[in-house]
């Protein structure tokens, strides 16, 4: 027995000596953290009670918590606790989901132009298509929609691919779509090519070479180039092909506007005239629901200034 | 005094040690694999099993994800709580990584999380996303992959690695039964791609078709890493359920 240098009473070492005379004292352990210890004993053995715990063969004790109570196809169902059947539980009655869901009826059961004139339909689905729109579109459109040029187009001008009407925006969203233009690298000569890309820089008003522009409107609306039959005779594009419209100053596939001299601009028409087009946009029916498509479409239309 | 015997001998120390620990560790994951409900059983409408394992293509961009780190960003599990459903989809099903050796979980979530980002996003949009993050993304932190483009991918010991896959329980079939057994279990379409006899073929085939990096002229591991993102979270049709059937396996 060793003595307690503090306490001076004699304290009990566990017996054992290192090295001749290291020993070891045999303290009793602390209150507090013996008592804890009880604790956290009396605690796990509640929760064996309460909560899911012991596997029993193929199965498991659930435990008598049997609190968890929803509606499936119009049945009361009530179960063990468990985090699917809580997550189905505040899906179905949780406060926020509850909230929620009344503001999405609304916008379902409302048309486009009811959801556009009312400013508390507009409020709530700015707020939620934002939130979406952010999960789901800006990776390719950008945060504010603003597009990628040449990857992705801008959803903020007033220039549609596909149409700019709620019918065809909430279309675009649903099914996807695919932008799709053939590859004329091989079908025309150089002289040819020269031709019907200043013809199509003609269409915007950017033209430097009469010329040529005469000889490529020949093959944008004849049978070798073809382009009219996306583009139409006039180059305005036509929607339900989602065919540019190349007589305005936007552009998509190509940053046209951004070049300086008309060498550049050539060179940019040039390269989409040759390669051809081929991206696509997914299709979201089978991500997100209908309430939620409609609360984009409407966001996205609102974007352009809902025009 | 046993205690100093057990203390003063180190071989013993050792052994004792792990017997108490691993009685912690056997009682909690032992039941796991008798539990019926622990995998949910997920039949598609003709009464074949929803989910299979990674074809071959798949499976090389799956080695690839690990090559590169991706789990250190990215989780691939979708948690039972309504602010993940909300945006990533349904919550993750146990089933859907059964196959998963060693499964992608993650526990780090940097980036979003990916066990459903397939067919979220285009295969033009992935492939320019992993050479140029920022070119898309302009806030992003996700580093620069180039070299995925740019390099072949290697496939000739796929048979190799399908076969590693199969000695863990992933039913890659190598005779007849087991492929009689998978085209019972996924489907005769499904169970063709699992043939590790025909994997070479089968992983080119999937590429050429898939034209996954936008080129068809060559096949890069970053064809292998887009398959792979690309059936992430597709295989279950989670609207042939009722919003509580799962919840019954729990
Ligand atoms: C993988 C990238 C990608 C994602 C994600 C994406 N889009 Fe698109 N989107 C595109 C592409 C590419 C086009 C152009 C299609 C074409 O060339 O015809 C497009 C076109 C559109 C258009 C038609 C534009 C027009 O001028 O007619 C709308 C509207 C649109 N997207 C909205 C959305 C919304 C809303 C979301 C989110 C739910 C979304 N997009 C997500 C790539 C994407
Ligand atoms: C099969 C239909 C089709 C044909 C034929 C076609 N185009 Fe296109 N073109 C498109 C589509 C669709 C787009 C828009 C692609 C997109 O935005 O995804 C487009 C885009 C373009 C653009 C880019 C516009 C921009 O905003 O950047 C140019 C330039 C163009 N076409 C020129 C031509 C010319 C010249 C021809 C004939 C030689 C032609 N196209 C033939 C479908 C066609
Ligand atoms: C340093 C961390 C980091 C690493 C490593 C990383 N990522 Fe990411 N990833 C991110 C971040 C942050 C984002 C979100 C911003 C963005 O889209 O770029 C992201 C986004 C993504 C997305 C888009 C997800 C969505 O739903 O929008 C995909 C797909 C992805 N990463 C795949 C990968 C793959 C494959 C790898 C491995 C080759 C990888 N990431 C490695 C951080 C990382």
């Amino acid at each position: 027995m060793s003595e307690n240098k503090k306490t001076g009473h004699a304290v009990q070492t566990t017996g054992h000596a290192w090295d001749g005379d290291i020993q070891e004292y045999n303290n009793p352990i602390p209150r507090w953290w013996l008592w804890s210890f009880y604790a956290t004993v009396v605690f796990s053995i509640i929760y064996w009670v309460l909560y899911p715990a012991w596997p029993i063969g193929h199965s498991y004790t659930t435990g008598v918590l049997n609190n968890i109570t929803y509606t499936v196809n119009g049945e009361e169902k009530t179960t063990h606790w468990n985090t699917r059947a809580r997550l189905v539980r505040d899906m179905q009655t949780g406060e926020d989901a509850v909230k929620q869901r009344r503001h999405m009826q609304e916008v379902a059961n409302a048309s486009f132009s009811a959801i556009l004139s009312d400013p508390k339909m507009i409020d709530f689905s700015s707020k939620i298509g934002k939130v979406l729109f952010t999960d789901n579109c800006a990776a390719c459109h950008g945060m504010g929609g603003q597009g990628v040029v040449g990857l992705f187009p801008s959803l903020v001008d007033d220039d549609w691919l596909w149409g700019g009407r709620t019918e065809n925006i909430r279309e675009t969203i649903a099914s996807g779509r695919i932008g799709f233009m053939p590859a004329f690298g091989k079908t025309f000569s150089d002289q040819q090519m020269d031709d019907v890309v200043e013809y199509v820089l003609s269409l915007s008003n950017q033209a430097e070479d009469q010329p040529r522009v005469q000889r490529g409107k020949q093959l944008f609306g004849g049978e070798q180039g073809g382009c009219y039959y996306c583009h139409n005779q006039e180059g305005t594009g036509i929607q339900s092909q989602g065919a540019a419209n190349l007589t305005d100053q936007i552009w998509t596939i190509v940053d046209v506007a951004g070049q300086k001299d008309i060498e550049g601009k050539r060179a940019l028409v040039r390269e989409v005239v040759s390669k051809g087009v081929n991206r696509s946009m997914p299709n979201w029916k089978g991500r997100l629901s209908d309430e939620e498509i409609k609360l984009l479409t409407v966001y996205v239309y609102n974007l352009s200034g809902g025009k | 005094m046993r205690h100093e015997n057990i203390e003063t001998n180190v071989g013993l120390l050792v052994a004792l040690t792990l017997v108490v620990i691993s009685i912690g560790g056997l009682i909690e994951i032992v039941p796991l694999f008798f539990i019926d409900e622990t995998i949910e059983q997920v039949k598609t409408t003709d009464g074949k099993d929803a989910i299979r394992p990674f074809t071959p293509l798949e499976s090389r961009g799956r080695d690839i994800y690990i090559r590169e780190g991706c789990y250190l960003c990215h989780s691939q599990m979708i948690r039972p709580f309504r602010d993940e459903i909300l945006r990533y989809g349904h919550y993750s099903l146990a089933a859907e990584s059964q196959y998963d050796h060693p499964f992608q979980w993650g526990s780090k979530r940097t980036g979003p999380d990916l066990a459903r980002v397939g067919g979220k996003y285009s295969n033009e949009w992935h492939t320019q996303h992993m050479i140029a993050p920022r070119s898309v993304m302009p806030d992003s932190i996700m580093p620069n992959y180039p070299w995925l483009l740019e390099n072949d991918l290697k496939y000739n010991d796929i048979a190799g690695r399908l076969k590693s896959q199969r000695i863990v329980g992933v039913p890659y079939s190598l005779t007849d039964e087991e492929y009689e057994a998978n085209v019972e279990r996924f489907g005769k379409e499904a169970a063709d791609r699992l043939n590790i006899h025909a994997a070479e073929e089968n992983l080119m085939a999937q590429a050429e078709q898939g034209n996954y990096d936008g080129d068809r002229s060559r096949l890069t591991e970053m064809d292998a890493l887009v398959a792979y993102l690309q059936v992430l979270g597709t295989m279950v049709d989670f609207k042939q359920y009722d919003e509580g059937h799962f919840a019954e396996f729990r």
